[in-house]
């Protein structure tokens, strides 16, 4: 009787991971956690230093001083925006069925971009911040777009040609910015004060922190992003693009068009989030000596967020909550390098999910007719991209 | 030109460890597994390296360079498991998995340095290794003896053959009675193995502690280094010693009045541009392993 019930809800749960692509998720980044914990034990530090950083970032609140730091919450949104776009960047690839690991060098041409016309552009209040955010979006594009257009045209893997813009960007932005005139190894002079985008009212309600205009620009590209995949024509054949190009371009897509567009497009989300740092979290052109990493982390953002448009950004302000706890859990005697490794790990579970599914598909039926029945919907499963 | 020569060993450290990841680099492709986390293999097995050694320097002696290295080479052999087992035993996409390993480095490597010593690097060793008369590093050494032996097993016993049919046509191989799946976990188990020596091989030469830009790339050069070398082993000699060349001018381009005026980044950003030149120049042309990249799942067809 016991063992026929356990079994029962072994297998609902065991439908329920299955099916939702959302619940796989919470359960990966559970387990990173778990993990982490369990790390943390090992080397004998308390984690509870991990969660009480994660609950001041969360609320603000400081358990020991018992005492509300609202700026936390404000760092926080501001770490989180140019994760979320940078997500969006390897997800909206993705939906192509291409894997865009560029969004650093995208995201980097970006910076560059915005720093150039901070420092030359004429100083227009409001015009100044726009025209370096747009023009920085363009240029993520077009680094972006080259790459699709090596793809589409030469059949040059997506993978290999945006490791290779990620360093070419890297080296080109320090060769320009040590042209600037005033720069010295690692920064330039100040940005004129137009080219900020730090906003006075944002700035008092958070008590100081970071947080900016670009909060708006990211709202938007959720809301762009959700738009183009999900209710347009040119979404839609994207999409197709990417579950089978050989069926797409039989029903007349253009898929050498889509595959540069979707590239062209997830660049400029990586480029707005260049453009979107360099302006709102520094009053100065940086001499990047090495990559922020942020491009990097987006690729987990959009894995844990499935590459859907709220999942993105729900995941960016997971991992932009991680990164913000870093100094936090330093000063509870935490190496901050675990949030690395719970991304690292949480990527890699995602990696295996098909296996996980796999135990969970096993554990859950015994009876060899519905082993034979879901051997077949697995199959199915694999065979299609991972997003629903 | 004479100081040219003089050179030679600056450009032999430097294009070793690149040889010896792109070597593992080519036998895990040839195999049919793509392996992008050649970065984070490289990283953990430089770390591993630098702390054997600093622990062990003191009671071993030189021979502690070489256990060291050993130890390096295991622990990139140990993380590469997880990268096996991703990608051949759960069939998962095999760039996911790459990325999640060149993602949990850079966290693990800093995370033990902390555990260990406290702070966000390895303690320094006394002694690095050695040049020798001539001034060049026995990694140059390690590196060619590496890809010949690399090259006698692949295309000389039928081992090769048998590793090479299984990225070529896994099916195939399998319907003669090759085992696929230890194929491939052989060929990345090596791999691991080779990018975590190669790491050792970088710090113990051109650092004296492992930090968190210590490999700062050269594991992606590598991965450029199998394609412009068209995953042939010669190729990938070839290609490691212009990449390694370039790299290398980045650094001593100082010593030339007419290579000062240009910026020393000109010769870092060479090794990608022209592997991306070459990819457009090869493409049409599929130099690749066919089934390098895809999942092998046994009876499907």
């Amino acid at each position: 009787m016991d063992k026929t019930k356990k079994l029962k809800q072994r297998k609902s749960l065991g439908t329920f991971l299955q099916e939702s692509d959302g619940a796989m998720s919470v359960l990966v980044v559970l387990i990173g956690f778990l993990f982490a914990t369990l790390l943390i034990l090992i080397i004998g530090r308390n984690p509870s230093g991990m969660y009480k950083a994660i609950l001041q970032v969360l609320t603000g609140y400081n358990v020991d001083r018992n005492r509300f730091y609202v700026r936390y919450i404000g760092e926080w949104l501001a770490q989180s925006m140019p994760l979320i776009l940078c997500g969006l960047s390897m997800g909206f690839a993705a939906r192509v069925g291409l894997f865009n690991i560029g969004a650093e060098g995208q995201y980097i041409v970006g910076i560059t971009v915005a720093q150039l016309i901070a420092i030359f552009f004429p100083q227009i209040p409001v015009a100044h911040w726009f025209f370096a955010i747009l023009f920085a979006a363009l240029a993520g594009a077009i680094w972006g777009g080259i790459v699709g257009w090596l793809k589409a045209k030469y059949e040059v893997s997506e993978v290999v040609a945006t490791i290779m813009m990620n360093y070419i960007a890297l080296y080109l932005s320090r060769i320009i910015t040590l042209r600037i005139p005033g720069a010295n190894t690692y920064r330039t002079p100040n940005f004129p004060q137009t080219a900020l985008l730090t906003s006075s009212f944002l700035q008092k309600i958070t008590n100081g922190s970071r947080l900016n205009l670009g909060i708006i620009f990211v709202v938007l590209s959720v809301l762009i992003y959700w738009f183009i995949i999900e209710k347009t024509r040119t979404g839609f054949e994207l999409r197709a693009t990417g579950f089978n190009k050989d069926a797409a371009r039989a029903s007349g897509i253009p898929v050498v068009k889509s595959i540069m567009l979707s590239m062209a497009i997830a660049g400029a989300f990586a480029g707005l989030a260049g453009g979107i740092v360099s302006l709102g979290a520094y009053k100065y052109g940086r001499v990047l000596a090495a990559n922020d990493g942020y491009g990097f982390t987006g690729i987990a953002v959009a894995l844990v967020g499935n590459n859907t448009a709220v999942g993105t950004a729900l995941s960016g302000l997971l991992f932009g909550m991680l990164s913000t706890a870093q100094p936090l859990m330093e000063s509870n005697r935490i190496p901050k390098e675990i949030t690395f490794i719970i991304q690292g790990l949480v990527v890699i579970f995602i990696a295996i999910r098909v296996g996980f599914r796999m135990v969970v598909a096993y554990l859950a039926k015994k009876a060899p007719l519905k082993q034979e029945k879901t051997l077949n919907t697995k199959k199915t499963q694999e065979e299609m991209p991972t997003h629903e | 030109m004479n100081s040219l020569f003089g050179k030679i060993p600056t450009i032999l450290m430097l294009v070793s460890p690149i040889l010896i990841t792109a070597t593992g680099g080519m036998i895990c492709e040839q195999s049919g597994v793509v392996n992008i986390a050649l970065e984070g293999l490289m990283m953990f097995g430089a770390f591993a390296t630098a702390t054997a050694h600093y622990f062990l320097e003191a009671n071993f002696g030189p021979a502690s360079i070489w256990l060291s290295l050993l130890i390096g080479g295991l622990f990139g052999l140990t993380f590469s498991l997880i990268h096996a087992f991703a990608s051949i035993s759960l069939k998962a996409d095999q760039t996911v998995s790459g990325t999640g390993i060149n993602l949990l480095a850079t966290g693990v490597t800093i995370f033990l340095a902390q555990v260990f010593f406290n702070q966000d690097r390895t303690k320094q060793f006394m002694l690095g290794m050695m040049p020798n008369k001539a001034g060049i590093y026995p990694t140059a050494f390690i590196a060619l003896v590496i890809l010949v032996l690399t090259w006698f097993l692949l295309y000389k016993l039928p081992f090769g053959l048998r590793l090479r049919a299984c990225g070529e046509n896994p099916h195939a191989a399998q319907s003669v009675g090759i085992n696929v799946f230890r194929m491939r976990y052989i060929a990345v188990l090596a791999s691991g193995f080779l990018a975590g020596l190669s790491g050792g091989c970088l710090v113990l030469t051109s650092n004296t502690q492992f930090s968190s830009t210590t490999v700062n790339g050269h594991g992606f050069i590598a991965l450029a280094v199998v394609s412009f070398g068209r995953w042939k082993p010669l190729g990938i000699g070839g290609a490691s010693l212009l990449f390694g060349t370039a790299l290398a001018f980045s650094i001593i381009a100082n010593d030339y009045t007419l290579l000062r005026k240009l910026p020393s980044e000109v010769f870092n950003i060479m090794p990608y541009a022209i592997t991306l030149l070459a990819l457009v120049l090869f493409s049409g042309k599929n130099y690749a392993p066919l089934s390098a990249g895809k999942p092998y799942e046994k009876g499907a067809s």
